[in-house]
């Protein structure tokens, strides 16, 4: 495995010219199209609940296709790692891994609402339905070979934090089972309260073994400035992702919550690279300027909700829109500010003991007086007058305790709140009526 | 104006189609309770197209419950859980707890002091603690629906059922009788344990709360009786407790 990185062979070749000539040709020939599009289009007012559509919308899918079709041609031509969203990444990009994230290849999955095929496929061999539908869809895709992204590369190494949850283990552990490849663990204990000194020492130590192993499949060890300077670009993509959110506090919001579901993609998968920051920038410009010019996700912005936990992915431009042509929208959701969070604790000048506090104190593997706090303060600051609690049949860490929050939030901060019961990524557990009449319910209180 | 007829009410719910003539006070002047037909706008066009033809001119209409968008010429459309909050506080004039026990699913809805909905618990995910789940059990034991509080009064003791699942609850039935159990016993059994599930949707209620019902369970007075057990508290019926939610869509279009 060590041999398979430095060797410039065909898959070598093949990866760079699709990394520096077919990819940013076909960006090109996608903004020309796009341009020629949007001549045609001038002048047309968008019909809809909705604002106009972001630009920065076309960026976004170059990138992530980007992406994509790089994967296509990485194993063989560097090293491969698979890795959960919570993973302390900053330690595998300057060893040129190329990082799969397969929650965020099952959110597409889930999107294009493929959940339930790929998921029979594991189902058949004994896995529960009652599982998240992540790894469902990750782990059928891998066994059908099937996945909308053409092709996902083989790993060389997987890395799972299970500071999201506990299922990422198994889940990886499957994974290992079926690539034989190593699997390298990072697991931060939960945190009451605040993590206590043995806490950080034991997943500091965890981090340095990653560097060990990480420097074996790829043939190198990162060197500490190496390290400073991805972290230092995480640490500003994520900072720039929180700018682009906070620009919510404005009314109108000038993008949608929904928006926000999808434009998190960079930070997740390219966090530490100058592409990611890049697009962040570019999208922050473009909400400032809508703010200026009053231009708003919505239309007629009456309402303004906060999200809790995922949202439902294969229904997501159905519930904006029923809730948009009522005046309301998602301004804040828990999911995406987490992702502001966590990466803005970690420190170019103290790279591992930084990664240490960042990736322990992330809100899934903290208390729920945390989580409490967190949503108050969302709601508090981007002036939200009523809240849905996504309770996810998939993500059970992310669901329990909402009921207790919805209490104390509505007590405590006067708003309206609602529990919805629904499911992330498989439509078979969620029947869409059902929740769409909820949710109108809901709308109709605020009258 | 009292004995006016000012709003029609349609409530298109998953076993009956129920629709209202109210005048301005809310007190129900006409009313048709069908089966839901498949064909939702052909049923409610013809019983709106009925109650109008007797009164000799055209309402508004508000139209609520799972086929509201199917009811042509409505003016408004509401979800029946707002419909059913409008509808019991113009029947109580104050805030309540109010337990809509339907074909289809349960729902708790606090009614605020003002007729608005506070807040809302639903089971829809299954027929468990529904008019349904009981519809199968009674229908399996063979006793028809108006014996039901014969039985149940009786029975000195319930039988504890503990399945709330509607196949498991069948198959747990099925096997008491065959024990020899009473069937006194079984069904008021039956009874206590949908409605502690019922209670446990409601959850903790403020002291003063009081609680009304709607539904067509609700002209079940095993099922009222248990209920009450279940929250420790009187559980007062709606008058026309059925009717209710077309109540409240025509209140909207008043
Ligand atoms: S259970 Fe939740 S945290 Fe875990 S993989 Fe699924 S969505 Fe992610």
């Amino acid at each position: 495995m060590i041999g398979v990185v430095g060797k410039l062979g065909r898959r070598r070749l093949e990866y760079e010219v699709v990394k520096r000539l077919v990819g940013p040709l076909l960006t090109e020939v996608e903004s020309a199209r796009a341009r020629v599009k949007s001549f045609r289009k001038r002048g047309h007012q968008p019909k809809g609940p909705f604002g106009p559509p972001l630009e920065s919308a076309r960026k976004l899918k170059e990138l992530m296709t980007r992406h994509y079709l790089e994967g296509r041609y990485a194993d063989g031509a560097v090293p491969v790692a698979w890795v959960t969203s919570g993973f302390p990444v900053e330690v595998l990009r300057p060893l040129g891994f190329h990082a799969v994230y397969p929650e965020n290849h099952a959110a597409l999955c889930a999107v294009q609402r493929v959940v339930p095929h790929l998921s029979e496929a594991i189902e058949q061999q004994g896995y529960s339905r009652d599982l998240c539908s992540y790894p469902r869809a990750d782990l059928g895709s891998v066994v059908l070979q099937e996945t909308p992204v053409g092709r996902l590369p083989r790993p060389d190494l997987l890395c799972c934090c299970t500071n999201i949850c506990q299922t990422t283990l198994y889940w990886y552990r499957a994974l290992a089972a079926h690539f034989h490849v190593p699997l390298v663990l990072v697991d931060p204990p939960f945190v009451y309260g605040e993590a206590k000194p043995h806490h950080r020492e034991y997943v500091r130590d965890q981090l340095e073994e990653l560097l060990d192993v990480a420097g074996k499949v790829a043939g190198r060890r990162a060197t500490m400035d190496e390290i400073v300077e991805v972290t230092r670009l995480a640490r500003e993509g994520t900072l720039l992702w929180g700018e682009c959110l906070a620009e919510s506090r404005n009314r109108p919001a000038p993008w949608t919550g929904i928006d926000g579901f999808f434009h998190i993609a960079p930070i997740v998968a390219l966090r530490g690279k100058p592409e990611c920051n890049a697009y962040y920038r570019q999208l922050r410009d473009e909400l400032r300027h809508r703010v200026d010019k009053g231009i708003g996700g919505i239309r007629d912005e009456r309402h303004r909700l906060l999200w809790d936990n995922l949202p439902i992915w294969f229904d997501v431009r159905g519930t904006a829109t029923l809730l948009a042509e009522r005046g309301f929208n998602f301004v804040c959701t828990s999911y995406t500010n987490a992702w502001a969070e966590a990466g803005s604790r970690i420190d170019p000048a103290d790279p591992l003991g930084s990664a240490v506090i960042a990736y322990t104190d992330i809100i899934l593997n903290q208390d729920l007086g945390k989580r409490y706090a967190t949503l108050a303060r969302l709601a508090e600051e981007y002036t939200c007058d009523g809240a849905v609690l996504h309770s996810d049949r998939s993500c059970k860490p992310y669901s329990i305790g909402q009921l207790d929050l919805k209490q104390r939030l509505a007590k405590d901060l006067g708003i309206k709140v609602m529990v919805l019961e629904a499911d992330h990524g498989d439509p078979r557990a969620y029947a869409v009526e059902q929740g769409h009449g909820r949710l109108t319910a809901f709308m109709e209180s605020f009258a | 104006m009292a004995n006016e007829p000012v709003a029609i009410g349609v409530d298109v719910g998953s076993t009956t189609c129920k629709v209202v003539v109210i005048d301005g006070d809310g007190a129900i002047l006409d009313h048709r309770v069908e089966p839901t037909h498949p064909r939702i706008e052909q049923q409610t066009t013809r019983l709106i197209g009925e109650l109008s033809a007797t009164l000799g001119r055209a309402l508004p209409v508000g139209a609520t419950g799972y086929g509201r968008q199917r009811v042509f010429g409505a003016t408004r459309v509401l979800t029946e859980i707002t419909c059913h909050a409008r509808g019991a506080f113009c029947r109580v004039g104050r805030a309540a707890v109010l337990v809509d026990m339907g074909g289809q699913d349960t729902k708790i809805i606090r009614v605020g002091d003002d007729g608005a909905v506070g807040d809302f618990a639903m089971n829809d995910k299954c027929a468990a603690g529904t008019g349904r789940f009981l519809e199968v059990i009674l229908g399996r034991l063979q006793v028809p629906f108006d014996e039901v509080w014969l039985h149940v009064s009786r029975a000195d003791h319930g039988i504890a059922v503990s399945s709330t699942c509607t196949v498991f609850a069948e198959s747990e039935v099925i096997s008491l009788v065959a024990e020899g159990q009473e069937l006194d016993g079984i069904l008021r059994g039956l009874h206590e344990s949908l409605a502690k599930r019922v209670a446990s949707l409601a959850g903790a209620l403020p002291p003063d709360a009081s609680v009304v019902m709607s539904g067509g369970v609700a002209l079940n007075a095993a099922m009222v009786r248990a209920l009450s057990s279940a929250l420790r508290r009187e559980v007062r019926v709606l008058p026309e407790p059925q009717l209710v939610g077309a109540l409240g869509a025509a209140l909207s279009v008043r």
